[in-house]
């Protein structure tokens, strides 16, 4: 890295104000103002648009064994999932999930 | 509103984004140690971890810093990492806009994937709580998430490379969002939502920048609003 300290400050905070802006952006600007019928619809559904997209890919191509799809890891997943989906409870589902991991590894 | 019912949705936050302690612990000692390796000093390594406090973003930065790219491709790529907040902001504004602009600062600083997804699931389940129950809500479950992300990329800077990076805890992070998946399949409009998330992400996952994901997002959002529609 050849960076001075100075460029590397100012990627920071360049990074901090645009991260902010982004994370501000609709909550800021549109406030307490009434959105339309079919805006709210689909806003709805935006947490499971985006976090099964996100951890899809972590899933199947794992990161720990080289992007190759592993059993132990795709049973936890597929057990997180249910346990979350059965229980509606997101501790329950992490510590099931976790569970399922390490007794996979342990068989397989 | 009675202090003791702000405190007690303040605990509940707290006990609720416990867990994801396990996941920014491990992640940002990984940054505290990889950007000490990388010739980050303490104070740029925190400056990182506290004025951006993305994970993602910040591992993106970083990998391009040490390959020496130019400062503009930087910031680009790491700010495309993190477009998909502005969805999760105009997501919560149904819950928080009513909120002072000072206190949806506040939220907007601390909205993160398992910070937004975590409140997100408590809103739908009580859409009728009061807003500033709802914000102290928020600040709950981000004060053991961001204290972690805090105190553990400052050990990872501190110890540097006395510890060892291949902490094999590889797969928390995946479980914790997994396990958020299965409390938001409340109907087919969601459940269809969310394989074509999946499906599309995998299609695109070659694509640079996490667009793949932003694309599956907004196709995603699409099919469960008119699934909805046309159930009802």
């Amino acid at each position: 890295m050849t960076f001075s300290a100075a460029e590397i400050w100012f990627i920071i905070i360049a990074l901090g104000i645009g991260t902010f802006l982004i994370r501000f952006s609709f909550l800021g600007i549109i406030g307490n103002r009434r959105m339309p019928d079919w805006v709210l619809r689909h806003l709805r559904y935006t947490p499971v648009a985006l976090i099964p997209g996100l951890v899809a890919p972590l899933v199947l191509w794992p990161e720990a064994t080289g992007g190759t799809p592993d059993p132990a890891r795709l049973s936890a997943a597929a057990a997180t999932v249910l346990i979350g989906w059965a229980t509606r409870n997101v501790i329950a589902a992490v510590l099931g999930g976790a569970a399922t991991l390490a007794l996979a590894m342990w068989l397989l | 509103m009675s202090t003791s019912t702000i405190k007690s949705v303040f605990w509940k936050g707290c006990r609720d984004g416990a867990p994801f302690i396990l996941v920014a612990a491990p992640f940002s000692l990984l940054f505290g140690v990889v950007g000490t390796e990388a010739g980050l000093n303490i104070a740029e390594i925190m400056g990182f971890s506290v004025l951006v406090i993305a994970g993602a973003a910040q591992f993106a930065a970083l990998h391009l810093m040490i390959q020496d790219a130019p400062t503009l491709v930087i910031l680009a790529t790491s700010l495309a990492v993190n477009l998909r907040m502005a969805m999760y902001s105009a997501s919560l504004v149904p819950h928080l806009g009513q909120a002072s602009l000072r206190r949806r600062a506040l939220v907007a600083y601390f909205n993160f994937d398992q910070s937004y997804a975590m409140a997100i699931i408590e809103y739908e389940r009580n859409p009728e709580r009061p807003v500033t129950e709802k914000f102290f809500y928020f600040l709950g479950v981000v004060t053991p998430v961001a204290g972690a992300w805090y105190a553990f990329s400052l050990i990872g800077a501190v110890l540097g490379e006395s510890i060892p990076t291949d902490i094999g805890l590889d797969f928390a992070l995946p479980i914790t969002f997994l396990a958020l998946i299965g409390p938001m399949l409340k109907s087919v409009a969601h459940l269809a939502a969310a394989l074509t998330s999946v499906i599309v992400a995998l299609a695109l996952g070659g694509l640079p920048y996490g667009a793949g994901l932003l694309i599956a997002g907004l196709a995603a959002m699409v099919v469960g609003a008119e699934t909805e529609r046309r159930m009802t």
